[in-house]
């Protein structure tokens, strides 16, 4: 639905992104991660045919976002970052002035913008002054927009930056709602909002993609080690002493949990490649020790992202 | 064509929800109303000396009558064309200018509509706007037609009205190229202002130097190419000097739309 093929956009002797290709199949949600300045914006503008990249193409839904621009965007909707709207309009006469440059045909205008109004919750202002609705409303009325003509691609440039967490459970909710139905791209630094709604993730960083992959792959895939938590009933020093002599373990720590006798914690951190999990239990088992619990902690995407982003300015 | 008509709705609400619009007709009118008032005294009292002249000089050949449009009306297009330099840039310089500086531009971008419909929307509708104001200013052709008896006076105010819409034209035209040039509206106002004031000042170079220096200047300027309106001549030259002058504007703001990216 979606394809990028070595976007390159300089500003004089500012590289704002470099060589960025991928590409979005139908009905997927991809979560696009970056720190500020990172290149997601320019990115996003490039695809919605706002900025002309220096070199490369992209292609919406079959279309060349420059050379064949007003088709490719009719496929999009887009919420640029921070939500610029005509201040001096009510809700209602700007959704009927999006609707009408989108090409919705005169008789199902009116049906369309109840429909989006209703989806985004913003029924309530549909009379209000742009310009005087609180920062959650503009969002909502900025991803109404983007929904009107029912686009096949949206394109979301920090949906969620700005709202309350119950504002944001919403917009997630309706974002979520889209799987499978639309296309979507979503820029955000809000980690854990894309484990939460994306299937894929890329991660961007100095203007170059670092990472691209399904969320749990990605987390699997980018670990520099393996964290496995044991809850055992054992001496604390000789279960430490047997465990970090294992093949593949590189650390072992104990601490004693507090209100249950006896009973320790032990975080063991192994090489990523390999599962040491059943041999851990079967040598404490063998030992005669209680075993309650055996746990693979997979790295957080925040983890994951704090290492690439940060690891990769340390080798610069 | 939708395209251009939803542009144009929106331009036109932005214009009378803010208190621009009506500021400027306020502005417009009153300015335009105040030399109605002065021309038209001074219109009474060269009549009246005429009169009292003319009872005096009986059978010695009648000296022509004090021309009622000339004295009175068309000194009041003259003054417009003036009043134009300062209304003009404030109409104009907000059309691209504000929306660059909301991001609102982003948005707009991101629908599919072409650059040439955005701007034929805008310029459109801040010509309406300007139209408007010259639409409104016939109430003074009106209010005379209760004093002068002959009301054939009306017909010659044709090509000096025509001069000056398609000077305001023009004028609208360079606003709008300024205004697409830069993100802070003042700055687009005040370079709009300046330019064509230089471009209106450069008639006068051919009195104080006359030559080829002062000729270019003179078919360069904004105003040297009215005063035939104001003389009652539609002359074709001119027309087209106007037409050429905002085609050559606009098409320059369509190449700055394209080069922003």
């Amino acid at each position: 639905m979606i394809v990028a093929e070595n976007l390159n956009k300089i500003y004089g002797r500012v590289t704002a992104i470099a060589d960025v290709s991928f590409e979005v199949e139908e009905g997927e949600i991809l979560g696009f991660l970056g720190p500020n300045g990172a290149g997601k914006t320019t990115t996003m503008r490039i695809l919605t045919g706002f900025l002309t990249p220096t070199s490369g193409k992209a292609v919406i839904a079959g279309y060349d976002v420059q050379n064949d621009s007003v088709n490719a965007r009719r496929q999009i909707g887009y919420l640029p970052e921070n939500t610029p709207l005509y201040n001096e309009m009510d809700v209602l006469s700007f959704l009927g002035f999006a609707a009408q440059i989108k090409g919705i045909p005169p008789g199902d205008r009116a049906a369309q913008i109840r429909n989006t109004m209703h989806e985004t919750g913003i029924e309530g202002v549909a009379t209000r002054s742009l310009g005087k609705l609180s920062k959650g409303y503009r969002q909502r009325v900025g991803l109404a927009q983007a929904l009107l003509g029912d686009p096949k691609v949206l394109i979301l440039d920090e949906p969620t930056v700005g709202l309350d967490p119950a504002q944001i459970r919403e917009i997630r909710e309706v974002i979520k709602n889209m799987a499978g139905k639309r296309t979507v791209i979503l820029s955000t630094h809000i980690l854990p909002e894309v484990s939460m709604i994306c299937e894929r993730v890329m991660i961007i960083n100095d203007g170059r993609l670092v990472a691209a992959d399904a969320v749990g792959d990605l987390q699997r895939r980018l670990a520099r080690s393996r964290l496995i938590r044991v809850l055992s009933k054992a001496p604390s020093d000789q279960v430490s002493g047997m465990l970090s002599e294992l093949d593949g373990v590189s650390k072992v720590e104990c601490v004693l949990v507090p209100n249950e006798e006896g009973v320790c914690q032990l975080s063991i951190e192994t090489s990523p490649d390999q599962d040491l999990r059943p041999m851990i239990a079967s040598q404490i088992v063998n030992k005669g020790w209680d075993l309650y619990e055996v746990r693979s902690m997979d790295p957080t995407l925040e983890d994951i992202f704090v290492d690439i982003t940060m690891g990769e300015k340390k080798e610069v | 064509m939708t395209n251009v008509w939803a542009i144009y709705k929106r331009e036109m609400r932005a214009y009378f929800v803010s208190p621009l619009a009506y500021v400027l007709y306020v502005l417009f009118l009153v300015v335009c109303g105040v030399f109605f008032n002065i021309n038209f005294s001074y219109y009474t009292q060269i009549s009246h000396n005429y009169m009292t002249m003319m009872s005096m000089r009986q059978g010695m050949g009648a000296p022509p009558m004090p021309n009622y449009t000339d004295l009175v009306l068309m000194g009041i297009t003259n003054v417009m064309t003036f009043i134009l330099l300062f209304i003009i840039p404030m109409l104009s310089m907000r059309l691209f200018s504000e929306e660059k500086k909301l991001g609102t531009i982003e948005l707009l971008m991101s629908y599919p509509i072409r650059n040439g419909e955005v701007l034929a929307g805008k310029f459109l509708a801040a010509l309406t706007v300007f139209a408007g104001m010259l639409i409104l200013t016939f109430g003074y052709a009106l209010i005379s037609a209760n004093v002068v008896p002959d009301q054939t006076y009306l017909k010659t105010l044709i090509a000096p009205y025509v001069g000056v819409f398609l000077l305001g034209t023009a004028f609208l035209s360079f606003g709008i190229f300024s205004s697409s040039l830069t993100e802070n509206q003042i700055v687009s106002g005040v370079i709009s202002f300046t330019v064509l004031l230089v471009l209106w000042l450069i008639s006068f170079v051919n009195e104080i130097q006359p030559g080829v220096l002062g000729n270019i200047c003179k078919e360069i300027s904004v105003y040297a190419h009215f005063e035939d309106f104001s003389k009652g001549v539609i002359d074709t030259g001119h027309v087209a000097y106007y037409i050429l002058f905002s085609a050559f504007f606009l098409f320059l703001t369509l190449r700055m739309l394209e080069s922003n990216k």
